[in-house]
Order: C-alpha cells, then sequence, then structure tokens
C-alpha cells in the first residue's frame, strides 16, 4: 500500500516518501492505515465462511466434533499459541523501535518474529505429519482405523420412546435423568457419549481442521515474506520517525493472523 | 474555434480542447508507458478496452444460443453438451469479466479522481495491480476455455460442479483471482472517497455517481472474500475431495448455495449501484435542472448495500430451507425495492418541468427508466414466496435477470460512456447514430426478453437444449431481437470507433454538467488540474450556458471563471 516515491533517491526523507497525489505526508500515512484496515476485514470475512462452516457442522453433529478432537495434540497446539503470543510481542516491540529510528532493535525484532512464526510452522508441521502417518486426514482421503472403546453402548442410557409413538417424535420426551441431555434424533448421537465408539462422518471434523489451519497457514507464509522484505528495508535504513507507514502496517496484519490463530485453538483443540 | 489556455492561464485550469495539447493520451508514448502506468486515466481506458473485448466475447456466446433455439429439436450448430457450455461461459463471462468491472473499474476509474478534483485515486500501484488481477483472471477463464469449458451454469453448484469432467477448477480459480481485481479497486476507492475529497466538499455535496460507487465498494470489499472462500472449498472438494459439499462424505451442497449466494446476490448490487449513479448525473445535467431529492438517493445507494446482504435466501425458496427462513427473506427482498424506488421516483421528479435534452446519453437515461421499472417490479414477483414456486427455473427468471443487468446495468454503463466519451478521448461522436442505436438496442433489447416472461410464465424451463414446440414461436421473437440487438451494438461500435478519427474536438464541457471533471480540459493532462479545484454544488447545471461558437457549455457569469459556477 502507500509506498513511497522511490524516484528521488535519498536526501529529505520526508517529502520523499509522499506521493505526487497526496498533499501531506500525514494524508498519505492515514491513508494506508485506513486501506490497511479495509484489507483485514477482507481477511476476516474470508475466514468468517470456514467459521461459519465450522458452526454448521458443529451444530449438526456435535458428536464429530466432541469425538474427533481428541486427536488433536492439546500441547502442541498451547505452546503454538504461545509462541504466536510472543511473535505479537516482539512486532510491537519493532513497530515501536521503527517509531523511535532504532534501526537495529528494529532488525533484531524483525529477525526474532519471522524466526517465532518459523518455530510455529515447525510445530504446525509436526502436528500435520502426525495426522498423515495416522490417516487421520480429510473427506476422501480419510482412512485411519478408529478402535472401539471398551464397554461400549450398554452403559449409557438413551432416552426412549413409549410404545407406539413415532420414533421422529422423540426428541418431545425429556431426557431421562441420568442420560445425555439435549435432543436425540435416530442415527445421531448426544454430546458426551464418545464411549459408544466413533460416531459416523469423523472425516468432517479434519476436513474442517486442515482447512482452517491450513488457510491460517498460507497467512502465516505470507506474513514472513511481508516481514522478511521489511526486515530488507530496515537494513538499508529506509524507516525512521517520518516515515515508518510499512513497518505499522505489516504489524497490523501479523496481528491479525496471531488474532484468527487465537480464536482456531480453542474451536479445534479445546472442545468439551 | 477553439478556447485557447493561455487566456486561462495561471490560476484557473486550461479550458477547451486539448487534444493537441499535453493531454494524458500523449503523456508518455510507447506500449512501456501504457501497460506500467499509474495513471488512473489510462488505468480506466485499458480496463474499458478489456471489458469491451469480453462484453463482445459473450455477446457471441449469447447469440449462438439464441441461433440454436431457433428449433426445439437438435441442432447442427451445437450439440446439447456445447449448448451446456456456451450459455455457461456467457453468463461467467457477462458477470465475472465484464458487468462487475463494467461501471466502477472502467468508467469510474477515469471519472472517480476527476470528480473530486484529486490527481489520482489513493493507491495507484494497487489499481494498476488490480487491473492485471483482471488480465490473469481472464486468461485463466480463456484457458479454462479451451480445456473443456465449463457446463455447470455460471453458479457452479455443488454437486454437479464437483462430478463434472469439464475444466471447473481453472475456471472456478480464474474468477477466485478476478475477486482480488474487484476488492483491490474496491478498496481504493473507499479509500480515495474518505482521504481525498477536495475543500468544499462534504459527503452532501459529492456528486452522487460517487455514492454509488461508495456503496458498491462497500459491498465488493464485504462480499467477495466470502466468494473467495467458496471457491477456494469448491476447488478444495473438486481437488482433494474434502468432502465438505458432497453428502456421500457427511457435508452440505446446500451449504455451498448459502456461500454462494452471500456473495452473489450482493454482487447484483456491485453491477446496479453504479448504473444508478450514472443515471443520477445524467438526468440532472439532461434535464437542465438541479437533482432532485440528492439526499434520498445519496441514502438510498446505502441502504440499498445494507439490505442487499440479507435476502441470499430468496434464491433458495425451493431448496428446501425452512418456511420461517423464507418467509424472512422474502420480507427483506421487498424492503429492497424501497430504496430502489426512491431512485426512479427522485429521477422522474429531476425531469419534470426540466427543459430535456434528447442528447445520446439521456436517450439511455430514458430506456433505462423504462427497463429497470420492468426489472425491478418483476423481481417482486419472484421474491414472492407463492409466485416464485411456479416461476423459479424458468425463462421469467432469465427475463427478469436480463432487465436489470442489461436493461439497467449495460444501458447505463452505454448511457455512462457516450457522456464521458468527449472527456476521455476528446472527440464528438454522431449524435443522429448514438441516439439510432440507442433506439434499437431498446426495440431489440424487449423483443428478445419480453417474450421470455411470457414464455417463462407459461412454464419453459431455463437452460434446456430442447424444448416444447408450442414455444418455438416465443424463441423465434427472442432470437430475432437478439440480432437486433446486435445489429445496434455494431452501430455503438461503429459510431465511437468513427469518432475517434474522425469526430469533431470536443470542448470541455460538452453537455454542461457542474461536477468537477468538466472543469479541466478534454482529455484532462496527466495530472489532471492545473490547480486543485473548489467544489461547489455538483448539480447546479443552470450555472453553466451553451456557447454556440464552441459547441459547449461556459460558466455563465461574465469573465468565464470556471471557478464561479
Amino acid at each position: 500500500m502507500a509506498e513511497p516515491n522511490r524516484e528521488g533517491g535519498v536526501g529529505e526523507a520526508h517529502a520523499n516518501h509522499v506521493a505526487h497525489h497526496f498533499d501531506t505526508a500525514e494524508q498519505q500515512f492515514e491513508s494506508g492505515k485506513l486501506g490497511m484496515w479495509i484489507f483485514l476485514a477482507t481477511e476476516i470475512l474470508l475466514f468468517g465462511g470456514l467459521f461459519c462452516a465450522y458452526a454448521v457442522y458443529r451444530s449438526n453433529h456435535p458428536e464429530i466434533f466432541v469425538y474427533a478432537h481428541r486427536f488433536l495434540d492439546k500441547t502442541l497446539g498451547a505452546i503454538n499459541t504461545a509462541v504466536l503470543i510472543c511473535s505479537s510481542f516482539t512486532m510491537a516491540l519493532a513497530v515501536r523501535a521503527a517509531q523511535l529510528g532504532r534501526t537495529k532493535a528494529l532488525v533484531r525484532l524483525l529477525a526474532a518474529t519471522i524466526a517465532l512464526a518459523c518455530c510455529f510452522l515447525g510445530i504446525k508441521g509436526v502436528e500435520y505429519e502426525h495426522k498423515w502417518k495416522e490417516g487421520l486426514l480429510w473427506g476422501r482421503r480419510f482412512h485411519a482405523t478408529l478402535e472401539q472403546p471398551a464397554g461400549a453402548g450398554n452403559a449409557v442410557v438413551q432416552p426412549s420412546a413409549p410404545a407406539g409413538m413415532n420414533p421422529e417424535e422423540r426428541s418431545l420426551i425429556p431426557p431421562a435423568a441420568v442420560g445425555p441431555r439435549g435432543l436425540a434424533r435416530p442415527g445421531q448421537r448426544a454430546p458426551g457419549d464418545e464411549e459408544l465408539g466413533p460416531p459416523k462422518n469423523v472425516q468432517t471434523f479434519f476436513a474442517v481442521y486442515f482447512l482452517m489451519t491450513g488457510l491460517h497457514g498460507v497467512h502465516v507464509i505470507a506474513g514472513m515474506i511481508v516481514l522478511t522484505l521489511m526486515l530488507l528495508r530496515a537494513r538499508r535504513g529506509e524507516f525512521g520517525p517520518g516515515y515508518f507507514t510499512p513497518v505499522d502496517l505489516a504489524g497490523l496484519y501479523w496481528h491479525l493472523v496471531d488474532l484468527i490463530w487465537i480464536y482456531l485453538f480453542p474451536l479445534l483443540y479445546l472442545i468439551r | 474555434m477553439e478556447r485557447d489556455e493561455t487566456t486561462t492561464a495561471g490560476a484557473n485550469p486550461p479550458m477547451g480542447n486539448a487534444l493537441g495539447a499535453d493531454n494524458y493520451l500523449r503523456h508518455g508514448r510507447g506500449l512501456k508507458s501504457w501497460l506500467f502506468t499509474l495513471d488512473h486515466k489510462r488505468i480506466g481506458v485499458m480496463y474499458l478496452v478489456s471489458i469491451l473485448a469480453s462484453f463482445l466475447l459473450g455477446g457471441v456466446f449469447a447469440l449462438l444460443v439464441r441461433t440454436k433455439l431457433l428449433t426445439p429439436g437438435n441442432s447442427a450448430l451445437m450439440s446439447a453438451d456445447h449448448y451446456n457450455q456456451m450459455f455457461t461461459l456467457h453468463g461467467a463471462v457477462m458477470i465475472f469479466l465484464f458487468v462487475i468491472p463494467g461501471i466502477p473499474a472502467a468508467l469510474g476509474n477515469f471519472v472517480l479522481p476527476l470528480m473530486l478534483g484529486a490527481k489520482d485515486v489513493a493507491f495507484p500501484r494497487l489499481n494498476l495491480a488490480s487491473y492485471y488481477m483482471w488480465v490473469i483472471g481472464a486468461v485463466m477463464a480463456l484457458i479454462s476455455m479451451t480445456t473443456g469449458a465449463v457446463d455447470t451454469g455460471w453458479t457452479f453448484y455443488t454437486p454437479y460442479s464437483t462430478t463434472t469432467n469439464t475444466s471447473v477448477i481453472m475456471m472456478v480459480a480464474g474468477v477466485f483471482v478476478l475477486g482480488f481485481s474487484s476488492i483491490f479497486t474496491g478498496l481504493n476507492f473507499v479509500v480515495t472517497i474518505h482521504k481525498l475529497r477536495p475543500a468544499g466538499m462534504t459527503w452532501f455535496r459529492m456528486p452522487l455517481f460517487l455514492w454509488g460507487l461508495y456503496g458498491t465498494a462497500i459491498i465488493q470489499i464485504m462480499a467477495t472474500p466470502v466468494l473467495g472462500i467458496t471457491l477456494l472449498l469448491l476447488i478444495a472438494e473438486r481437488a482433494l475431495g474434502v468432502g465438505i459439499f458432497d453428502p456421500a462424505l457427511g457435508g452440505d451442497p446446500v451449504l455451498f448455495q448459502h456461500f454462494f449466494w452471500f456473495y452473489s446476490h450482493p454482487a447484483v448490487y456491485i453491477m446496479i449501484l453504479p448504473a444508478m449513479g450514472v443515471i443520477s448525473e445524467l438526468v440532472s445535467v439532461f434535464s437542465r435542472k438541479h437533482i432532485f431529492g440528492y439526499t434520498f438517493i445519496a441514502l438510498s445507494s446505502i441502504a440499498i448495500a445494507v439490505i442487499s446482504f440479507l435476502v441470499w435466501g430468496h434464491h433458495m425458496f425451493v431448496a428446501g430451507q425452512s418456511n420461517l427462513a423464507s418467509m424472512i427473506f422474502s420480507a427483506l427482498t421487498f424492503m429492497v425495492a424501497i430504496p430502489s424506488a426512491v431512485k426512479v421516483f427522485n429521477w422522474v421528479a429531476t425531469m419534470y418541468k426540466g427543459s430535456i435534452w434528447l442528447a445520446t446519453p439521456m436517450v439511455y437515461v430514458l430506456s433505462f427508466l423504462f427497463l429497470f421499472g420492468i426489472g425491478g417490479l418483476t423481481g417482486l414477483f419472484l421474491g414472492a414466496l407463492a409466485t416464485d414456486v411456479h416461476l423459479h427455473d424458468t425463462y421469467f427468471v432469465v427475463a427478469h435477470f436480463h432487465y436489470v443487468m442489461f436493461g439497467g446495468t449495460v444501458i447505463a454503463f452505454l448511457g455512462g460512456l457516450y457522456y464521458w466519451w468527449p472527456k476521455m478521448f476528446g472527440r464528438m461522436y454522431s449524435d443522429l447514430w448514438g441516439r439510432v442505436a440507442a433506439l434499437l438496442i431498446f426495440v431489440g433489447f424487449n423483443t428478445t426478453f419480453f417474450t421470455q416472461f411470457v414464455m417463462g410464465s407459461h412454464g419453459a424451463p431455463r437452460r434446456s437444449y430442447h424444448y416444447l414446440p408450442e414455444f418455438q414461436r416465443y424463441h423465434q421473437l427472442s432470437t430475432l431481437g437478439s440480432y437486433i440487438l446486435g445489429i445496434g451494438f455494431v452501430i455503438v461500435a461503429v459510431n465511437l470507433i468513427h469518432s475517434l478519427f474522425r469526430g469533431r474536438p470536443a470542448p470541455a464541457n460538452p453537455w454542461g454538467g457542474a461536477t468537477l471533471e468538466w472543469r479541466t480540459a478534454s482529455p484532462p493532462p496527466h495530472d489532471n488540474f492545473a490547480t486543485t479545484p473548489v467544489a461547489g454544488d455538483p448539480y447546479d447545471v443552470e450555472a453553466w450556458r451553451y456557447d454556440r461558437t464552441i459547441g459547449g457549455f461556459v460558466p455563465r457569469a461574465a469573465g468565464d471563471s470556471p471557478a464561479v459556477g
């Protein structure tokens, strides 16, 4: 976005960065910032589609999500969350360093942010590899053999319809005191009775998991490319108190990438 | 004859024709100066040429489809499979390559900064990137057409789109890339309107075309990403089998329809809102009268943009959604009619007691009012639950859609093109031939599509290769109309291209418009204005009087200072 007009070489740091169609540097900065916020809105809407799909499938088939989320590694997910939060912190410090004109600190902090992003992707790679080996994949590629936990079936009291009543109307009957809560329909299990064995269509959860984390991963990579460009420009000493818009905007983008993960982690790993 | 620029040198921008002087067309020579330009005017012109080429391609597809439909049975012209591909490509090319970028990216790009008295849009590089995204998307669509084409209809409904063996992935990926182009344009326009308005131009002193573009840009920004993720999911479904839309794997194909229409219903307002903006400009200028109900027209653009996000379910009345949802969507659909009607009434009120000047652009305005009126009202037939069950998937839907998109958007686009053509290229076209073509298009259009209303209400299903012999008369009449339309467009093309070489040099303000783009030379210089003009009332058209000696308008006040207007 609002990139500087580089035709004029160095010198007069302020005027150089103002493109010909802007009156002042402030107008240019504000335009860049507004543009970035609008772009971030489009990113949220892009992920919004996936969050929507998540909500639809989880509300239609909660048993799949409750059952399948146990195959995700909570520890690695938590570590990754911490890693990303740390990277947001270093990014915020980098923006501060750019504003204060501390070029050396800026370069170091950007490098730290990129390193943390690499760390995140590495851990994510380990997780993906486990899933791949066990065949816990999406839709057509799903080929894991799901275990039948011992003592399946009989232990749980199911709400049942009195004789002569249409089984479709079972949901009219209040749940038994010890039984699973909520409505029961034929072929669907209520959340909480995963002891009955794997539900149908477990692959749906992994489709959602790989789509959401995959798209997020692509955004992490895009962010790393942007941060690397910032790093190179920072080393040339392009940023200072008079001009730090690109670092600021890259920072906004990076925070958004972190924020999305902060929603993904509980939605996928911490289901109850 | 021409007013000399030097007489108004200094503080005032050059008035008159600048064909021989330094203008944006002559500023920098050679192919490279065009391909890498950051000038919004040149990008607008490149967009214009590109989308007109797409329009030609989509038009040829349409004529082929209509020609096949002359007979009810098998045709030597094309097989049933080719027919399916042909109507799909007609829809996809017209929607994604022509109508969506049509007015905003081509006319809007050229006019928006000029109307603001600005030198350029806020992000010129992003603007150029938007154009190249369009080119890449168009090339991908062309690759898809030559490697098996697509036969799903432009809506790409699952499960057919995930099982047909045509080149769906390439087309869908192309549309995904075109989405970037659309988002970039919208983002650029919103920031430009927020940050680059000149002194004296408050929100409610903005030309209404800018309100239209602003509403459009909001929808582009908020709806297109959802289409993006939908198309990515469709690609993932086809390429990897993620099963998210496949019932056999626990997925839900109706979810695709929800996602798709969440974008594509607002998208029809991406197409119509800028058209309404164009009409708002033209109707005031060619009635030589201040626009009536400015605030209502401006706010109705925003109202349409907001409501457009809440009506997508009316495409799915027969797709098994709950009765409650259908009723709510139906009621919301009816609400869209209110701001649309507010606009139409205000345009008609603007014409009332005006001195109407039937120049070519105004002929298109009148065309628009008739055709959009019919298109809009038949939309209510389809929004009503009971009648929709009867009319769903018939030719009635096809006719309604074309009345709004063609009779609305394309007609307004042509009106706008004729209106700003002298500003863009500094030449006047033949007004007589312009009006003849407009009349032919009006007659041809109604012959083509009004018959389809009749056919559809008799139950003729859309998109079918074979049809019952009882519909043959209608189909033949419709095809005849499409040929008349084709002839009309040939005259438009010849007239405009001829004007580029032989047209009379255009004055700075040939129509007497009071918006800022008429206060600079035709064609404008590279930097648009010598000094940033101060904005006044954009509809004070009576401040300009016709000057016979230059064939254009000059400010009414003595001394001819444009700043007085």
